[in-house]
């Protein structure tokens, strides 16, 4: 907590001293299209309707998740992202990762950011030691690499603590087992930003604190942090910045103190 | 409690960048738009950086793929030879394709093992994007790997059928020769030919899923097109010129023959069989390295210029 409360201070200090950004974020719009969410209009006359009237699919709808967001943030920070379900928050991230595309405005970043989502990666047939290997691979690794951090990554996940498991299949682990090992790789590599979406909330008490120890190293070593969570407290934790999201638009941009106090008092200004 | 504007200034250029939009402040940092499509070059060198994990990911589904199954792996092989004893009931036996015939069943064989490669390149292309969204939402990678994977994938499972199929053409009574060894650039071309193909159809398959319900009549229109039964040059002479030049530059049938003169030569030998031997078109090699070469840099360019796109929307 103490590295924490020096950083928050270091903010205030430095007012007058030119900060590196790694994030902006420019006024961004972001349209979903949904297809097929018309009145369930499926059927094969439909169809044959709608390819003879040569209508576009009336099924498309258009659902504005993100309504002209901006800020900037730098290297160091750890910002988080809260607001109520559906406020855009993932949305936001993905489109920072790059994995979005942007209606209006433009999204600027340093490097490739990326989210903590190794787990599409993994294959439930696998070992977890295949696993490892191959998630290791996905965010980018070197063979070299993934060899020497190898035992850091299954130590991390603490799999082998109650025998020998990670030469079995994923299947057989326990849903938090398996999320254990998911965070572990994940957070293995260093990265310039580094999003992280509700993944936190995994694992026992023992894994929790060393997840939010690792998450506090990577932001060190690394560039900037964002993390989205419904977990207030984790939030309090790791950032010192958070940015408030409601249908869409920014409601606050601040300190995490006052902005997740105000947050959780309902207090919209 | 402070003020609301106070915290605005968090997100503010201080010192010496006061004052700047956020479009000359990331100018001036040297940031880039997010998820931009690299250049051709830029994303062949982290295609190359990535061949790790397209190696990984291709071992680990052909692994992860039959781990269900009693009798795992071996339906890699069992399969194509169901079909080719399938395909000799009807052709064979009851169409009698096979009197006269020089190594019907090694024709055969050899025909089925080398369009379901090429086949199999087409339907898992088809899906490489559309099944693996999850992954695509999730890491950066060039989107490029995922049909390349599958594409190793089935050249994997192909060097695993190639041993029974060495077994059935011994079988037949063909002695190993030096052509043997010309069956790896065959099926170098091939692959590259497929790789080219599954790029196309990802990206087509990525944009319209109707399209893989259509792929199971085209693959079986082509397959009875290819003369994987029977002989497209005992026939070719009855045909006007325009099927000529087709059914002959049809890159399918080019790298069946190709494999098949490389492993069964003597199929083709006018002093063993006579009248029966078979007829080789010309330029075959030409074909199969123009296929080859074409398809894959027109697939590699069509691919990557909707790199951004997929997985969207």
């Amino acid at each position: 907590m103490a590295d924490i409360d020096l950083s928050k201070n270091d903010i205030v200090r430095d007012a007058d001293v030119a900060r590196e950004p790694t994030v902006i974020v420019d006024d961004v719009h972001i349209v979903y299209r949904v297809h097929g969410a018309g009145s369930g209009k499926g059927s094969a006359t439909s169809a044959v309707s709608r390819i003879l009237s040569r209508k576009r699919s009336a099924g498309v709808r258009e659902v504005h998740a993100v309504r002209g967001i901006s800020f900037t943030a730098y290297k160091g920070e750890a910002v988080g992202l809260i607001g109520s379900n559906g406020s855009g928050k993932s949305t936001m991230l993905a489109a920072i990762a790059g994995l979005l595309p942007t209606e209006k405005g433009g999204i600027y970043t340093n490097g490739q950011p990326s989210l903590l989502g190794v787990n599409a990666a993994l294959m439930n047939e696998l070992t977890g030691e295949r696993n490892v290997i191959l998630g290791c691979l996905a965010m980018g690794m070197p063979p070299a690499e993934v060899r020497r951090r190898y035992d850091d990554i299954v130590e991390f996940s603490g799999i082998n603590e109650k025998g020998d498991f990670i030469s079995l299949p994923m299947r057989t682990y326990s849903s938090g087992m398996g999320a254990r090992l998911r965070f572990s790789i994940a957070a293995a590599k260093t990265h310039d930003v580094l999003l992280i979406d509700e993944a936190l909330a995994t694992g026992d008490q023992a894994f929790q604190q060393r997840s939010k120890k690792r998450i506090e190293e990577l932001r060190k070593s690394a560039g900037t942090v964002f993390l989205v969570s419904h977990d207030n407290s984790s939030i309090r934790e790791v950032c010192e910045r958070t940015i408030w999201i409601e249908h869409g638009e920014l409601v606050m941009d601040g300190p995490t103190d006052e902005v997740v106090g105000r947050y959780e008092r309902g207090e919209r200004p | 409690m402070s003020t609301v504007s106070e915290p605005v200034s968090l997100s503010a250029p201080r010192g010496a960048d006061a004052g700047l939009t956020p479009k000359q402040l990331a100018d001036k940092y040297g940031l880039s738009v997010s998820g931009r499509r690299p250049g051709l070059i830029a994303y062949t060198k982290q295609l190359w950086a990535r061949r790790h994990f397209i190696w990984a990911f291709a071992t680990a589904r052909l692994v992860a793929q039959y781990t269900d199954a009693k009798l795992g792996q071996l339906w890699q092989v069992v399969t194509p030879l169901l079909n080719c004893a399938v395909f000799y009931l009807v052709f064979g036996v009851i169409l009698n394709n096979k009197d006269g015939f020089p190594k019907y069943i090694a024709w055969l064989c050899i025909g089925v093992f080398v369009f379901q490669f090429t086949q199999s390149a087409v339907q898992s292309g088809t899906r490489a994007i559309s099944d693996n969204l999850g992954l695509i939402r999730a890491l950066h990678f060039p989107r490029a790997s995922l049909p390349i994977a599958f594409t190793v994938i089935q050249l994997q499972q192909l060097l695993i059928s190639m041993v029974v199929l060495v077994v059935v053409v011994v079988a037949t009574g063909v002695k190993p020769s030096v052509t043997w060894v010309l069956v790896i650039p065959a099926l170098i071309l091939q692959s590259m030919f497929n790789t080219g193909v599954a790029l196309i159809m990802a990206r087509i398959g990525a944009k319209t899923s109707d399209i893989s319900q259509l792929i199971p009549f085209a693959m079986r229109a082509w397959l009875y097109m290819s003369g994987v039964m029977y002989s497209i040059q005992d026939r070719i002479d009855k045909w006007t010129p325009a099927i000529q030049w087709l059914m002959t530059v049809n890159p399918a049938s080019v790298y069946m023959d190709l494999i098949r003169h490389a492993l069964a030569p003597e199929i083709y030998n006018k002093h063993i069989y006579g009248e029966h031997a078979q007829k080789l078109p010309h330029h075959l090699w030409a074909m199969g390295l123009a296929w080859g070469v074409v398809l894959l840099a027109i697939g590699y360019v069509f691919f990557w210029k909707a790199e951004e796109e997929y997985g969207r929307g």
